[in-house]
């Protein structure tokens, strides 16, 4: 049966901070002008007032859903946009735009310098996750949107998401943050610190100025398996490739006996293909630099929780060890604490931190009520 | 928009239910515990503007709720509370839920901090089918409303009217409007005035911290 699809789409380009009104980073340096590449979905309506902003998690891109002409391959989320589907594009306008210092058409370290006409390499500035979120604040203001029914998204979409609720209290129905975290544990640092140094070590980085020569495959391609580990679990480990070998005996050698070896070894080679090894450095340093202090009574973003209006929901997923449920839970007991109205569901599902992109029932009938919701009666 | 959230949904109201319904006044904040598929909780949002909120340790419970718009947060009743700030909610329901409490007087207390008042209702353990059940099979009863076999049921504690009533003194509590009800076969409830803690299956209290 062919599923409903938004159809052929179009990755689109919007450029603001024109110099010389450069945009200012929390590191305090100055990024202009700043382009970011977004696919839109769906028809915005008449009063403006069904946007729904997707925020797409680390190595994601602005294709949330439908096809590019000529391509076979859907948009990251289309099990759950498009028409009659949870993020249904026949009721809501969807926007999705990759984050800046990310590689799939937003500036980043990968980009050209147009002050120096060369690729930016490590002089590209580093950006945190209220830089990415101020980006999109602009491109939606680009759009002639004031106002969001809702921001959604999982793992680096949904501090995102969280993000824009602390930063733009006013200026959304709905949060629905998945599979995430209000600050980037001392676990989730320390893998993307092994995958960093795995890119960095590797002899073809040359301090992230290889654009003209040989990358640095290898070592990217080791970061991405190291990440893939975390986005899996020990149950969907063992029931997608338990101890099966390749070659059903031992080859006693160190090409890669079992079939999780060999699957490793394929997301590492297909990653390098579509990913850029420096923005692989900015977007897991954004990451990690997140935390929106919300223990601290005083720290801005709590402030912000406080005042909004906006109705909350995250949901977590039983096996993610990535972004634990109690992470989740943290979030959800501060907006408790605050008398803002909060849901929260912990889904049952094996497959650990990915979940929340794969097929699911009860996330389906979770999103498609919450957003729904949100118009009222 | 939204229409399938927008019916009125009174008509397979649960019959204790619907009194606790007619006892909450339009526009109030209403915490649930226990709130199951959210029959209360959107009953009284369709038809009385309430705001109110679940708390669901079933997790398709809880998707069933959230699938109708409602707020519900996935947790257990008898730790969920503490979080919450002092008077948050109007109201606080308990329906057919204080049975099931490990700490019943902790969880009233709280009950009691986070709302201005507490419904309570519950199964009376003491009413004539129990006892008469007790007295001639000599097995646990097995009623409608409490239609568990000691094996499988949900409830580890059971009380009468009276002893709801003797046990506010002891917390204390006030109860400031009771009803003691028989169901009826048609799903509404017939009232029970005379001898209620024999002759009435189910009761329904409001409180107010004392």
């Amino acid at each position: 049966m062919t599923q409903p699809t938004v159809g052929t789409v179009r990755t689109q380009s919007f450029t603001f901070a024109h110099p010389p009104h450069p945009m200012t980073l929390d590191s305090g340096v100055g990024l202009g002008p700043v382009s970011l590449a977004y696919e839109t979905c769906g028809e915005l309506n008449a009063d403006r007032s069904n946007a729904v902003l997707v925020c797409h998690a680390l190595t994601g891109d602005a294709h949330v859903a439908g096809y590019h002409a000529g391509d076979d391959r859907p948009g990251w989320w289309e099990h759950y946009v498009g028409p009659g589907k949870p993020i249904d594009t026949d009721r809501y306008f969807v926007i999705c735009s990759n984050v800046i210092g990310s590689c799939m058409g937003s500036c980043g370290p990968s980009s050209i310098n147009p002050a120096t006409g060369r690729y930016w390499g490590l002089d590209f500035p580093i950006v945190t996750i209220p830089d990415m979120v101020r980006a999109q604040r602009e491109l939606v203001r680009h759009l002639g949107i004031d106002h969001l029914l809702a921001v959604t998204g999982g793992s680096l979409g949904g501090m995102q998401t969280l993000q824009w609720a602390a930063a733009y209290p006013d200026m959304m129905d709905g949060i629905l943050a998945l599979a995430t975290t209000s600050r980037h544990s001392a676990q989730a640092i320390a893998f993307n610190e092994v995958a960093r140094q795995s890119i960095m070590s590797d002899p073809n980085w040359k301090n992230g100025d290889y654009y003209d020569g040989v990358r640095p495959d290898l070592g990217l391609a080791v970061a991405r398996m190291i990440g893939h580990i975390t986005y899996l679990s020990d149950e969907s480990m063992h029931v997608k490739f338990g101890r099966e070998l390749r070659g059903g005996q031992f080859a006693f050698n160190f090409e890669g006996d079992f079939q999780v070896e060999s699957y490793l070894h394929h997301q590492g080679k297909k990653f390098v293909e579509r990913f850029d090894a420096n923005a692989f450095l900015y977007v897991t340093k954004a990451a990690d630099y997140f935390d929106l202090d919300l223990a601290n009574p005083d720290s801005p973003a709590r402030r912000a929780l406080a005042t909004t209006k906006a109705r909350f929901l995250l949901a977590s997923f039983t096996s993610d060890w990535l972004y634990p449920t109690y992470q989740s839970r943290q979030v959800v007991d501060i907006l408790k604490a605050l008398g803002r109205d909060v849901s929260f569901c912990e889904i049952t599902a094996p497959w650990g931190h990915d979940a929340f992109l794969l097929p699911d029932q009860r996330l389906e009938t979770v999103i498609r009520g919450f957003l729904g919701g949100l118009h009222g009666c | 928009m939204a229409a399938e959230h927008c019916t009125d949904s009174g008509h397979d109201l649960r019959f204790d239910l619907r009194i606790v319904a007619s006892w909450i006044e339009p526009g109030s904040r209403v915490l649930d515990l226990g709130c199951a598929d959210g029959k209360l909780l959107r009953f009284l949002r369709d038809t009385k503007g309430v705001q109110g909120l679940g708390i669901e340790h079933d997790e398709d419970e809880v998707v069933s709720c959230v699938a109708q718009g409602l707020s519900v947060i996935h947790g257990d009743i008898n730790t969920e509370l503490p979080g919450f700030p002092d008077k948050a909610f109007d109201y606080v329901v308990v329906s057919q839920t204080l049975q099931q409490a490990y700490e019943p007087t902790g969880l009233l207390h709280q009950m009691l901090r986070v709302g201005r008042r507490g419904i309570v209702s519950f199964p009376n353990f003491c009413c004539l089918q129990v006892r008469l059940q007790m007295a001639f099979s000599g097995h646990v009863p097995v009623t409608p409303e409490l239609p568990y076999q000691w094996y499988n049921t949900p409830n580890i504690r059971v009380l009468s009217l009276e002893d709801f009533k003797t046990y506010s003194r002891a917390v204390p509590f006030a109860i400031t409007r009771s009803l003691a009800v028989n169901p009826a076969s048609d799903g509404s409830a017939r009232e029970v005035r005379f001898w209620p803690n024999l002759l009435a299956s189910y009761g329904i209290f409001m409180i107010t911290a004392a």
